[in-house]
């Protein structure tokens, strides 16, 4: 099974002074749900975008099943916050559209692209055009895009942050739903608090000025989800509202300390 | 209601009032305006040529332009037929127009693409692009005779850098996030290119094709003016010279039809290749 692997990363911007990550370590592996929660400027996207491989770290090594992350590639998948759906394709072919570039022939790519349609509730909308689907529907493509290639690990990029609160627990349920059944490894990242207690097995809590993990959860609401139990009971759960507050502590101690630096 | 609404009534009305489409007032359709507005021009010409107010030598009547075109169709004009002239006109657009397309996309995604592409193409491109293409014409004259192929050449030349220049811009601006998505997904360099720069950059192309297509065709007839024994260009010259009007003004609205239909068709091509844009996807 996949494992991905982050050691001793440090990102920096040609030209800045300060990095925007230092030294992250971290690993994925199956059945983990890692979330990344931190306030903007706390080098989340980054730290995607290096997993990803749209940017080099400056030091450290990321491997992903001892193979070194070189540039972007398949074998990690990403889901982008806007969409990045190519509006010149129906969606049947946007969720085909890794297999086509991999030389896939149509039929086969056709029916595995309807299969994960279906997955992500959306069958039926094989011929729609992009432009036609809600904000919704569009990050439910993009998931089963993501999906469609076959990645090992799936990234996620604040997924469902332009999306309406009751679009967005919708989604979330459903992401719960698919990470259970495609069983690969996740990594998400949120500025949403709710969301990451809910999700995650796993849970970052990244602090800006350079970025740097500063607590490290072990959590299993999403499994609990999964396990059948609903949505609302768990959210209802006082230890869920007790670990909730719990890092709503930590991220606003760490916004004081941040002002403290500054006065 | 009645159906006219006197004045004053509508300006001692708060103008918030006045929707887009009020049924009771009298709607008129954009179109119909371009119609009407095209009816009373030609109206005015008839009126004045029946009544005289103008010489037929300087404006002939709209039945006299309309008899001659009957007359250039059947029997023609300078030894070749209506049909002939505009044929041949058509001919050197379609012929650099063909090669402009072939030619200058490749190039204007290498400008927008490539570092080293851009720092060639870019200074040569605008460096010949603002000269008018009459300036440099004697020059093609010169090296490459008054045949068929310097026409075709200066036509070409002036349709390539609108094209070239449109698909770089188009190129520069694709949208980072769909690259990165398709990067993620394991396209290499050409498959970028093919499935997610092109496509992106079609409006922009489309659009150079448009301007490229307009600039070129008034290079066309210029060209004809000067070194040619047929087209429409030459049609009109050579009847100007004889003080044949009512030729000269078919030639002009000959002209003038075949460029309107040839943006008409560009912008139904348009809509038809990329109708996602404008959509808020």
């Amino acid at each position: 099974m996949a494992l991905l692997q982050l050691e001793r990363i440090s990102a920096q911007y040609p030209g800045a002074a300060e990095p925007v990550l230092s030294d992250i370590s971290l690993t994925l592996g199956p059945q983990q749900l890692l979330v990344a929660l931190g306030p903007s400027g706390s080098g989340k996207t980054s730290l995607l975008n290096l997993i990803a491989g749209f940017v080099a770290p400056s030091a450290g090594r990321i491997t992903l099943d001892g193979v070194p992350v070189s540039g972007p590639g398949a074998e990690r998948g990403v889901v982008f916050q806007d969409d990045a759906l190519l509006p010149w394709q129906d969606v049947l072919a946007n969720v085909a559209f890794g297999l086509e570039l991999a030389g896939v022939p149509r039929e086969k790519r056709e029916a595995k692209a309807r299969d994960m349609l279906a997955l992500v509730d959306l069958a039926g909308f094989e011929k729609r055009r992009i432009w036609e689907l809600s904000g919704g529907q569009k990050q439910r493509v993009g998931l089963a895009r993501a999906l469609a290639a076959d990645p090992r690990v799936l990234l996620m990029d604040e997924p469902f942050g332009a999306l309406d609160a009751f679009t967005r627990e919708q989604m979330q349920e459903l992401l719960l739903q698919v990470w259970q059944r495609s069983a690969k490894p996740v990594f998400l990242i949120t500025h949403d608090i709710e969301e990451a207690v809910f999700l995650s097995t796993d849970l970052i809590l990244l602090a800006p000025n350079p970025g740097h993990i500063v607590e490290h959860l072990k959590l299993d609401f999403g499994q609990r989800y999964s396990a059948g139990e609903s949505a609302r009971a768990i959210k209802s759960d006082p230890r869920f509202i007790e670990t909730r507050e719990h890092v709503l502590a930590r991220v606003f101690s760490q916004r004081q300390s941040v002002r403290e630096q500054r006065a | 209601m009645s159906l006219y609404p006197s004045p004053e009534p509508a300006l001692t009305r708060a103008p918030v009032q006045t929707a887009p489409r009020q049924p009771s007032s009298l709607y008129v359709s954009t179109r119909a305006i371009s119609v009407l507005t095209l009816a009373v021009l030609l109206g005015s010409w008839w009126l004045v040529t029946a009544l005289e107010w103008v010489e037929p030598l300087f404006l002939p009547p709209p039945s006299a332009v309309l008899e001659k075109a009957w007359l250039l169709m059947t029997k023609g004009y300078m030894d070749s037929t209506l049909w002939q002239h505009l044929g041949a006109s058509l001919q050197r657009i379609g012929l650099a127009l063909f090669f402009a397309v072939l030619t200058a996309i490749p190039v204007g995604i290498a400008i927008g693409h490539n570092r080293i592409a851009r720092g060639i193409f870019d200074p040569l491109i605008e460096f010949y692009r603002p000269v008018p293409p009459l300036a440099y014409l004697p020059l093609i004259v010169i090296w490459c005779g008054i045949g068929e192929f310097s026409k075709v050449l200066l036509i070409y030349l002036a349709i390539f850098a609108p094209i070239a220049i449109a698909t770089a811009t188009g190129v520069r601006t694709v949208d980072s996030a769909k690259l990165r998505a398709a990067q993620s997904l394991g396209a290499s360099r050409w498959q970028l290119i093919r499935h997610v720069i092109l496509p992106s950059a079609l409006p922009d192309i489309l659009t150079g094709v448009r301007i490229g297509l307009g600039v070129g065709w008034s290079t066309l007839v210029a060209a004809e003016l000067i070194a040619a024994t047929s087209g429409l260009g030459f049609m009109v010259q050579s009847a100007a010279q004889f003080l044949v009007t009512d030729v000269v003004v078919l030639g002009i609205l000959v002209i003038a039809l075949i460029a309107f239909a040839l943006e008409m068709g560009l912008r139904a091509l348009q809509r038809k290749l990329v109708p996602w844009h404008g959509q808020n996807h």
